[in-house]
């Protein structure tokens, strides 16, 4: 918490001298997607190649969110805050809590994340958006997953993600999909460390997102993530949400989701919800 | 591996554009005279958009009026000849930035919603107009 306050007050002043010169909101509703549980702009469990905010060639932009997802063992909290620049560049950054409601305790971590978009644009032309981005991750209460067997407490993931909206996709819908390649040895996306027994090195993960825009405000659509399984004490398994998500206008986004992750430290059968408020300015 | 790749190429095939049967679109529009009303909403809403209005400064508004209704009459498989000047030749000088062209397409939208236009339809439109942007900015 003190260590989030801080980089956020950092981050926000960085953003009052720089921001009011070009700040803006150049691009279309909607295609600064949500933020991540990691703080990358995306949907809810995968970053997308869109970046956050509104910011167009030139134009400053800034996103805050908290997210919050309940599944029958476990409770995540998480705070981002990112940055973009010029529709380019995408730093963030997010603190996540996640509390072992049954087992007893709670794990942290930070991570810090950077985007840059290579070529193309969401919405126009025939090129999808193609972005690279990392994310550095380190895991602020490494005593329980080192005890599971975690080789570090800290990881970078590196991820290429592209992405495409049709303005008028099936059912004259707008529709969007993202897919994403990372290199990872996260474990438990890094909740529990780094590798461990069963694997110690970056191992390539697919991750996928589609969503079709019932009208300009609201969205459904799902997701997939694909983790890897380094640790023997308990099997990984792959995350799926389903979500709805709602864009009032450009300086609120809401997604609420239905998520199953499946077994999670052992404990089975951990579905649930998660919700996550955002804004940008 | 391999499931989630065969998923993510059916969704790629799946979504790519068929293109919307000849007239169509200019019927559901409202035809000529369903266009006009759209362009002339179009123009109420620019007029007050601060971000572009200075573009349209010194602009004839009938002309305007009348070319944009010919033009999308026409790519909506109307029974119009656009008669204006390129594109690319209208907006060249102009620099018209990514946000600006943004910014129309947002009054467009908001033209269109007042027009009661369904969503759909607004798509359909979108798509077509969309597909012009390297014809209009940065030139």
């Amino acid at each position: 918490m003190t260590r989030f306050s801080v980089v956020g007050v950092l981050l926000a002043s960085i953003a009052v001298v720089a921001v009011p010169a070009q700040a803006g909101k150049g691009r279309l509703l909607a295609t600064g997607g949500a933020t991540t549980v990691e703080g990358a702009g995306g949907g809810g469990i995968t970053p997308w190649a869109t970046l956050s905010s509104y910011a167009e060639a030139g134009e400053w932009g800034a996103t805050v969110a908290y997210s919050e997802a309940g599944v029958d063992d476990f409770g995540l909290q998480v705070q981002g805050v990112s940055f973009t620049y010029s529709n380019r560049i995408e730093v963030s950054y997010a603190r996540q809590e996640f509390g072992l409601d049954t087992i007893g305790g709670e794990l942290e971590q930070d991570i810090w994340g950077a985007k840059v978009r290579l070529a193309g644009d969401l919405v126009y032309g025939d090129m999808p958006q193609i972005s690279i981005g990392l994310q550095h991750k380190r895991n602020q209460s490494f005593a329980l997953p080192q005890a599971v067997g975690a080789r570090s407490d800290s990881g970078t993931d590196y991820y290429l993600s592209a992405a495409k909206l049709w303005l008028n996709g099936p059912f004259a819908r707008t529709w969007l999909a993202n897919a994403t390649v990372r290199a990872t040895r996260a474990n438990q996306i890094g909740l529990l460390g780094f590798g461990g027994d069963q694997g110690d090195s970056h191992e390539l993960m697919v991750e996928a997102a589609v969503a079709m825009f019932v009208n300009r405000h609201w969205a459904i659509g799902a997701e997939y993530r694909q983790k890897p399984d380094n640790l023997s004490f308990a099997s990984e398994h792959d995350w799926h949400d389903l979500f709805v998500a709602w864009f009032p206008n450009k300086t609120i986004g809401v997604v609420g989701a239905y998520t199953n992750l499946k077994s999670i430290a052992g404990l089975p059968d951990q579905k649930g919800w998660y919700l996550s408020l955002q804004a940008s300015f | 591996m391999i499931k989630p790749i065969a998923f993510l190429l059916l969704v790629f095939m799946v979504l790519t554009p068929v293109p919307a049967k000849a007239q169509q679109l200019y019927q559901e529009l409202g035809g000529r005279e369903g266009i006009s009303q759209l362009v002339e909403s179009l123009i109420l809403e620019i007029a007050t958009d601060d971000r572009i209005i200075h573009y349209f400064a010194d602009a004839d508004i009938d002309r305007f009026h009348e070319m944009l209704t010919l033009h999308i009459c026409e790519v909506t498989g109307g029974p119009c000849t656009y008669t204006g000047a390129p594109m690319p030749e209208v907006h060249r000088g102009m620099a018209i930035s990514a946000s600006e062209f943004n910014a129309l397409v947002e009054d467009l939208i908001a033209a269109m919603e007042a027009e009661k236009i369904p969503v759909g339809t607004q798509n359909k439109l979108l798509a077509i107009l969309a597909a012009m942007r390297d014809d209009v900015i940065r030139l």
